[in-house]
């Protein structure tokens, strides 16, 4: 397998190097650098405390407890009965849920279309499970001047331009709902779009849903797999790590009928085998908790999107006093911001032929302390050029971090 | 209109079937067994974990790593830093060389993503994979999902002797090196569990001879050879789903890109807390309170207790040179499983029925054989003794019984 494949995201790992050597104020990687709430905490110490089970194999498809609670948890939202024995599989990470849905579903030849910007990883998942990526662009749509701060809610597909990508080959489109690194909440009816092509063309439909509980500004997270002839042919992906601010758990979920589901599995039997038994416990004692408490201000998931919705106000007005101009994301953990009016010559500094975006991070990073990402990582090499003026900012991170982020800006801002 | 749309494209038979890659891949002796086993008025000596308690300190560990706010989030990728310094010194001293921690070694989810990492970083499409027989089942799903050949030998027991060992099973030298000229094009890999000095050294001359790469150690095999470990069968925490891979840079390095496009990273706290136990443990190494000696200790006088209720039952034992299983030998009891019409090996029936009637669970061990070899190992299933003492006693209580309807 990996003959084929170039050790991918370099670019990853060659940021983060940057940013430990120089000991920046970290808003490139996506997780937080806040505790977990207590009661996730408190959870896993209860399960490590439990019997000698807790400590040994579980259930190979996920921990009993944890299935259960989460077909019940998501059967309440898409309003449908989901089997948890047949309908869930619990994976190392949402990451191996993609990884597991890619290998059961794409064969030699078949097309899955990506929505740009894209979280990285699509793409070499697809070209190992031996497809073929096809991409098309989220835009931002013109703004009537002066009608305020752009928001991620004005980057939309042409229906057209869409529809066009769809042929006889087409096996999977890939929507990450809330988007990383754009910050896009899809709204019911572009995903009505996307689900009317899927019925019509028999394709079927990967749906990221890692940052669901994080939507600011009254927007409200739609499962695409709620929509009429959608069940069936949804795979429908979670993850405990960003629901629980529990990155390092590395807990995820694959929901789907169980005919799509059957298969997976396999995957997963094959390479992982099972996940562990204490961090199920515990995530699942996390969700029957919020059940209970779901739509109360008790909620964790009321509470975490209402502290994050300051802290993106926040970094937005400081992003735009040092001249960069944010896109105020509707959702998830990440903002980004048009570096095009930035007055810094950056001519000396970048390297032949590569993106400005990544001139600047790199240049953020060494003079100024502060590293970030650049967004053309997100866009097919294809497209990368046309979209290498803008940088992404994590701003799920404690005040501290914020503040001292905020304070280079300011300094920044004030030599300009 | 729509509505009849929807409802005629969910009557119409998707053309959503399976990949090609997990053709055949959906029987698990695991899934079968497991459920079966459950029931709590059945001893399971089935599956192979432990239901004694792993040693407080990894425990505390663990408990420990959790309340430190940055153990919660994600760690480097390809194992978390102390947890590969931890490795490398302790096989460090292992291998007696110097190990690379952020190149020579990877850290998986358990022994089985090591497995997995392995294939598909080194086995390709048409390539063929010598595995010797009884083999952990896994395997041949994996070697075949990554699109090569599994070519199996089996163990052969040296006829003849009273009381039969792991060691009486040897592999026919002829036979092996036969498995390793057949095909000469094609690159060959060889996977093996512990076996003597001797027979490693029959192995790693044929890895040499035909350049081949091989998943055990030996002096002399470090460019050539992957070895893989589990921090559950280590430290007694199956349920915690870690384990690694050991080798040169030049093959660790398709290993890591697997990593990158499968899992990413395994989980902080896990990984924080084996490094704590190995920690604890290097210090302690060669000395009787380091776990490594004392587990395997403990679990000798377990061994020898199993063997001697089995051969009172009448069922002959192999008695094992190492691991936590042992192999019995049912022909002796001559149970007549003819209604049992289903098409499956006799010890398939054999354990499903046991299961039922004397509330006993094992593993059949032609789950852990090609098609070739059932007819050789249709007698036999597995047993693990890693088990408490009232587990112990109660299987024992079973087999005295036996014979009682």
């Amino acid at each position: 397998m990996s003959r084929q494949l170039q050790a991918r995201r370099t670019a990853w790992l060659e940021f983060t190097q940057l940013a430990a050597d120089h000991r920046a104020v970290n808003l490139g990687q996506g997780f937080p650098d806040f505790s977990p709430p207590t009661f996730i905490q408190e959870a896993l110490r209860e399960a490590l405390s439990g019997g000698y089970q807790m400590h040994q194999y579980t259930r190979v498809f996920g921990h009993p407890p944890l299935v259960r609670i989460l077909a019940k948890f998501f059967g309440r939202i898409v309003g449908r009965e989901i089997d948890p024995f047949e309908d869930v599989l619990v994976t190392a990470g949402a990451y191996q849920a993609l990884f597991c849905a890619f290998q059961a579903l794409i064969e030699e030849g078949d097309e899955v279309i990506l929505v740009e910007p894209f979280f990285d990883c699509y793409q070499p998942m697809v070209e190992l499970a031996g497809g073929k990526t096809v991409h098309v662009s989220l835009r931002p749509s013109q703004k009537v001047e002066g009608s305020g701060v752009p928001s991620s809610g004005d980057w939309v597909l042409s229906p057209e331009e869409l529809a066009s990508k769809f042929n006889p080959r087409t096996k999977a489109i890939v929507i990450n709902t809330p988007n990383n690194p754009l910050g896009k909440v899809y709204k019911t009816e572009e995903l009505q779009v996307i689900a009317d092509l899927c019925v019509r063309h028999d394709v079927l439909c990967i749906s990221d849903e890692v940052y669901e509980w994080l939507t600011y500004d009254g927007n409200k997270h739609v499962k695409i797999a709620s929509l009429p002839g959608m069940w069936e042919r949804t795979v429908t992906i979670g993850s405990a790590g960003k629901t629980f601010s529990a990155t390092g758990w590395k807990l995820g979920w694959a929901i789907s009928s169980v005919h799509n589901m059957k298969n997976l599995k396999i995957i997963h039997l094959g390479s992982v085998y099972q996940c562990p038994t204490a961090t199920q416990e515990a995530v699942a004692r996390g969700f029957e908790r919020e059940y209970e408490l779901f739509g109360t201000p008790e909620s964790y998931f009321q509470q975490l999107p209402a502290m994050l919705h300051q802290k993106r106000e926040k970094l937005a007005s400081c992003l735009g006093a040092a001249g960069l101009q944010p896109v105020m994301p509707e959702g998830g953990y990440f903002m980004i911001a048009d570096i095009s009016s930035v007055k810094v010559d950056l001519s000396d500094q970048s390297t032949e032929d590569e993106p400005k975006d990544f001139t600047f991070v790199k240049w953020l990073t060494k003079e100024k302390g502060l590293a970030t990402m650049p967004v053309s990582t997100f866009y097919s090499p294809e497209h990368r050029r046309e979209f290498s003026q803008y940088v992404r900012f994590c701003f799920v991170k404690e005040d501290s971090t914020l503040n001292a982020a905020e304070d280079i800006l300011r300094k920044w801002s004030q030599t300009q | 209109l729509m509505h009849l749309c929807f409802v005629l494209q969910n009557i119409m038979t998707s053309r959503h079937t399976h990949t090609k890659r997990i053709e055949g891949l959906d029987k698990n002796v695991w899934v079968a067994f497991t459920s079966l086993a459950a029931d709590p008025s059945v001893v399971n000596l089935g599956q192979g974990f432990p239901d004694i308690p792993p040693p407080s300190y990894v425990k505390e560990a663990l408990a420990q790593a959790a309340s430190v706010d940055k153990m919660n989030q994600y760690t480097r990728g390809f194992g978390h830093p102390s947890l590969v310094k931890a490795l490398s010194q302790v096989y460090g001293k292992v291998y007696e060389r110097q190990i690379d921690p952020l190149k020579e070694i990877l850290v998986t989810v358990g022994g089985y993503g090591s497995l997995f990492s392995t294939m598909q970083g080194l086995v390709e499409d048409g390539d063929e994979v010598i595995i010797i027989e009884p083999f952990f089942d896994c395997y041949v799903p994996m070697v075949r999902m990554a699109g090569a050949k599994p070519v199996l030998i089996p163990l052969r027991l040296k006829s003849g002797k009273k009381t039969v060992t792991s060691a009486d099973w040897f592999l026919d030298p002829d036979e092996l090196s036969s498995k390793f000229s057949s095909k000469t094009k094609r690159r060959k890999h060889l996977h093996t569990t512990g076996r003597t000095s001797d027979e490693l050294q029959m192995i790693a001359d044929l890895c040499i001879k035909h350049d081949t790469l091989c998943f055990t150690t030996l002096p002399g095999m470090w460019d050539r050879t992957i070895t893989i470990s589990s921090a559950g069968k280590t430290f007694s925490v199956t349920g915690w789903k870690l384990g690694w891979s050991i080798g040169p840079e030049h093959l660790m390095r398709h290993l890591q890109t697997v990593m990158q496009n499968t899992i990413y990273t395994c989980p902080t706290p896990l990984q924080e807390a084996v490094a704590q136990g190995l920690q604890h443990n290097f210090e302690l190494m060669g000395q009787p309170e380091c776990y490594f000696s004392s587990l395997a200790e403990e679990l000798e006088g377990k061994r020898d207790r199993m063997a001697a209720f089995l051969q009172e039952a009448g069922m002959p034992p192999v008695i094992p040179e190492g691991g936590y299983f042992m192999l019995v030998d049912v022909t002796p009891l001559n149970q007549d499983l003819s209604h049992m019409v289903q098409d499956e090996a006799y010890d398939y029936k054999f354990v499903k029925w046991m299961i039922k009637e004397k509330k006993l669970a094992a593993i059949p061990v032609t789950a852990f054989v090609g098609e070739e070899s059932k007819k050789q190992f249709e007698k036999y299933i597995r047993l693990c003794f890693i088990k408490q003492d009232s587990t112990l006693d109660a299987a024992e209580a079973i087999l005295k019984n036996w014979r009682k309807i």
